[in-house]
């Protein structure tokens, strides 16, 4: 165990006496509640209040391109009740039973550069298959990490920490209020999840064996589809530089900038699946930008990405210029860089 | 009553976990219940005591919010139908957004059968107030508004209501938006009157829209009053069915301020109304009143584009018993030139005469000008974009057209009771 996880578990070892056993396996019952649980450990997700150690059924997981979001840690659970599997569709995210939960934790160490070393959780957020589709619950944890409190208004909180450069960092880290769990959750009139798209788990995940075969055998998925192509990682440097700036701005963007999303009316829509270069932002004109234009005339002037307003967006940390609006306090120099790149690399 | 205890309790024990500040007391007493009536309680942190209160309302709640200027530093949401937000009054109940580090806007519903009345918001970072895919919405006696001068850093739109049917906007004042003040885009049946709209870029706009009454509203001191247009790229395109009348448009002499790249950066300072791109749009009983470069200015969109589903031309738009007094004395932006070539100032009303693009074949852009005779118009005579000096063959003559009816008023649901 990492000395992170293992110190919260010895406060945990310590508070938690006198108090009962949690369940090995998750409640379904909790899981299917028509109100979310006041208390995450309600659900029994996990085998420590800490919320480290995975109950029974309960499997870690990670994506080939994360969401980025002020460089918090993310540890991701996805449950599947027993005797259900997700049923795959394609590439994209198969049918997930009700009753499955894909659980993710956000947490900060006090030096970035090493992640893991005195790691604190500030949020898990939980997103449920309920009977009559996703809900999104997010959850606060209290300062010693043992307990982690329903927040349907979110929270904010300072973080102070070393940035992965080396440099003092202060982040006023928002956690997102339910509603606003839903603005980039959506798709149509309901709410999906992002990230767990089988092209995006199409990697040796956190057990260091290939996430999909291992979903299958551990029989959380039915099987997976022919001819996976998995999403492309931006951050693989073999790779082309454009597989890498869609895979990153699919991941980044695509759940709002989509024909379905919450930024549908814009008419920019930056998911892998999308072909059309005007539809990408090619020479298109903005919509509603306002000042998010940044004096610019062009999302994406071919060539010049100092002239184009999706570099402007992302490198702003200013409501009303700020993308995406929600989930970030800091610019992303790593996907900025790779975004800009990729614009100066295109034929004018 | 059970919301407001619930409300109330869950603020007072969720107020520790949600922020390192000391816990907000708890108030001694839950206001007086009515049936239906939630009153957010301005004890405490009232933006959370808000959000709270309009994340946990139900189907059929009035939220009540009282009397007082109120600090927020995110932008607010609502998900939920059939939900009321009523403040105080426009000029008692403020919500002032100065201090806003998160959220794209100051409010946010995306919920159908909202009214949000009697309340004002100001100074957000983005856009005022924005509803996407809510239907039959209701904005009422509200004022959304950018203190100071206009500034390009004001948020874009005020009131924003997008991809949505059945909107009515009715008595609202907005005021230093950077883009449009009142702006319904990629919806249709639309009502806006009696509302006020100033020191915007563009007063009031109907952008990819169609069925649209707007009346009974005043638009002045923006760079350009009214606009219709319909743009290209976008998933709701083909803008028509528009009627615009009895509104008070009014010296919009205010410099552009806009963002450049933004569609309405194009727009000359000292314009009343702007039809772009647009079919069936009606015009009359309006009283247009000094504005500096044109009264009204009907024209193709002037932008290259690839869309293949987009049409750039007018087509069937009608202006017709309107009033026309002073302005006209100092076109600005592209109107400069152009007033230039023809003797330095444009007439009341002018057209781009633009009826092809991409070396197409000239297409029919019935124009009816049924003013009286004494009422200046003038045809540029463009042909096509992008404007090319050589080709201008100005006319004054106005041109052959067929009428159009007038057709039956817009009807909405929420205004029928």
């Amino acid at each position: 165990m990492r000395p992170g996880l293992l110190s919260a578990c010895l406060i945990l070892a310590a508070c938690g006496a006198g108090q009962a056993a949690t369940p090995s396996e998750p409640s379904l019952e909790a899981v299917l509640a028509d109100k979310p649980a006041p208390l995450l450990s309600a659900y029994g997700f996990f085998e420590d209040a800490g919320g480290n150690i995975p109950a029974e059924r309960v499997k870690a997981y990670d994506l080939i391109n994360p969401l980025f979001s002020d460089d918090a840690a993310k540890h991701r659970f996805i449950y599947v009740p027993p005797g259900e599997m997700a049923k795959e569709a394609g590439a994209g995210l198969p049918d997930y039973p009700v009753g499955t939960a894909l659980i993710k934790t956000f947490a900060f160490a006090p030096d970035m550069r090493s992640p893991e070393d005195g790691a604190y959780k500030v949020e898990t957020r939980v997103i449920i298959h309920k009977a009559d589709g996703w809900a999104a619950f997010p959850y606060v944890w209290n300062e010693a990490g043992t307990e982690a409190k329903y927040a349907p208004i979110g929270a904010r909180r300072t973080i102070q920490t070393i940035s992965p450069a080396g440099a003092p960092l202060e982040i006023h880290y928002e956690v997102p209020n339910k509603n606003q769990c839903k603005t980039c959750h959506q798709s149509g009139d309901a709410i999906r999840p992002i990230g767990p798209k089988l092209r995006n788990l199409d990697h040796p995940g956190p057990a260091g064996v290939d996430q999909l075969s291992d979903w299958v055998a551990a029989g959380i998925l039915d099987g997976v589809p022919l001819g996976m192509k998995a999403s492309p990682s931006a951050v693989d440097a073999s790779l082309p530089l454009d597989a890498r700036a869609r895979g990153y701005l699919d991941i980044n963007c695509g759940h709002c900038h989509k024909p379905d999303g919450s930024a549908s009316n814009s008419g920019l829509w930056l998911t892998l699946e999308e072909t059309s270069p005007t539809r990408l932002g090619l020479k298109k004109h903005p919509t509603a930008a306002g000042r998010g234009s940044g004096d610019r005339r062009y999302v994406i002037d071919p060539g010049h990405p100092e002239e184009s307003i999706l570099a402007f967006r992302m490198a702003s940390t200013e409501p009303g210029i700020a993308m995406p609006e929600l989930g970030r306090t800091l610019p992303d120099p790593v996907g900025i860089d790779l975004i800009n790149k990729w614009i100066a690399g295109m034929e004018e | 009553m059970r919301p407001i205890i619930l409300a109330v309790a869950a603020a007072a024990i969720l107020a520790p976990a949600a922020c390192s500040k000391k816990e907000a007391p708890a108030p001694e007493t839950a206001a007086p219940a009515e049936e239906g009536v939630v009153h957010v309680s301005a004890e405490g942190d009232f933006a959370e005591n808000l959000q709270l209160a309009l994340i946990e309302a139900e189907p059929g709640q009035t939220i009540v919010m009282p009397e007082g200027t109120f600090e927020f530093t995110t932008g607010l949401s609502l998900d939920v139908d059939d939900v009321t937000l009523a403040g105080a009054g426009q000029g008692k109940t403020i919500l002032d957004f100065a201090g806003q580090t998160g959220a794209g806007e100051g409010l946010l519903v995306t919920a159908d059968d909202v009214v949000l009345t009697d309340f004002g918001i100001r100074d957000t970072k983005g856009d005022g107030i924005k509803s996407k895919d809510s239907d039959r919405i209701t904005y009422q006696y509200l004022t959304v508004e950018w203190s100071g001068e206009p500034d390009e850093t004001n948020g874009a739109y005020g009131i924003y209501p997008v991809e949505s049917t059945d909107v009515l906007v009715q008595n609202c004042t907005v005021r230093g938006a950077s883009d449009a003040g009142i702006y319904v885009g990629q919806s249709q049946n639309i009502i806006v009157r009696d509302s006020v709209a100033e020191y915007n870029v563009a007063g009031i706009e109907i952008e990819n829209s169609s069925y649209a009454d707007v009346y009974g509203n005043i638009a002045r001191h923006n760079a350009g009053g009214i606009l219709v247009f319909d743009l290209p790229d976008l998933p709701v395109m083909g803008g028509h069915s528009t009627r615009v009348y009895d509104n008070d448009i009014v010296e919009n002499n205010t410099v552009n301020f806009a963002p450049v790249g933004n569609i309405v950066a194009g727009v000359p300072s000292g314009t009343g109304l702007i039809v772009m791109a647009n079919s069936d749009v009606y015009v009359t009983g309006n009283r247009f009143k000094d504005n500096r470069s044109v009264h009204v200015m009907l024209t193709a969109y002037t932008e290259p584009f690839t869309d293949e589903n987009y049409n750039p031309l007018l087509n069937d738009i009608t202006i017709t018993g309107n009033t026309y007094e002073g302005g006209l004395d100092d076109p600005q932006g592209m109107l400069a030139p152009i007033a230039a070539a023809i003797g330095g100032q444009l007439p009341a009303i002018m057209t781009d005469g633009v009826t092809r693009w991409d070396g197409g074949e000239d297409q029919t852009v019935n124009l009816v000008i049924a003013e009286a005779p004494e009422v200046g118009f003038i045809n540029i005579g463009l042909g096509e974009y992008p404007v090319d000096p050589a080709k201008m063959q100005p006319s004054t003559d106005r041109p052959a057209s067929t009428p159009v009816p007038e057709r039956e008023p817009v009807a909405l649901p929420q205004d029928q009771k």
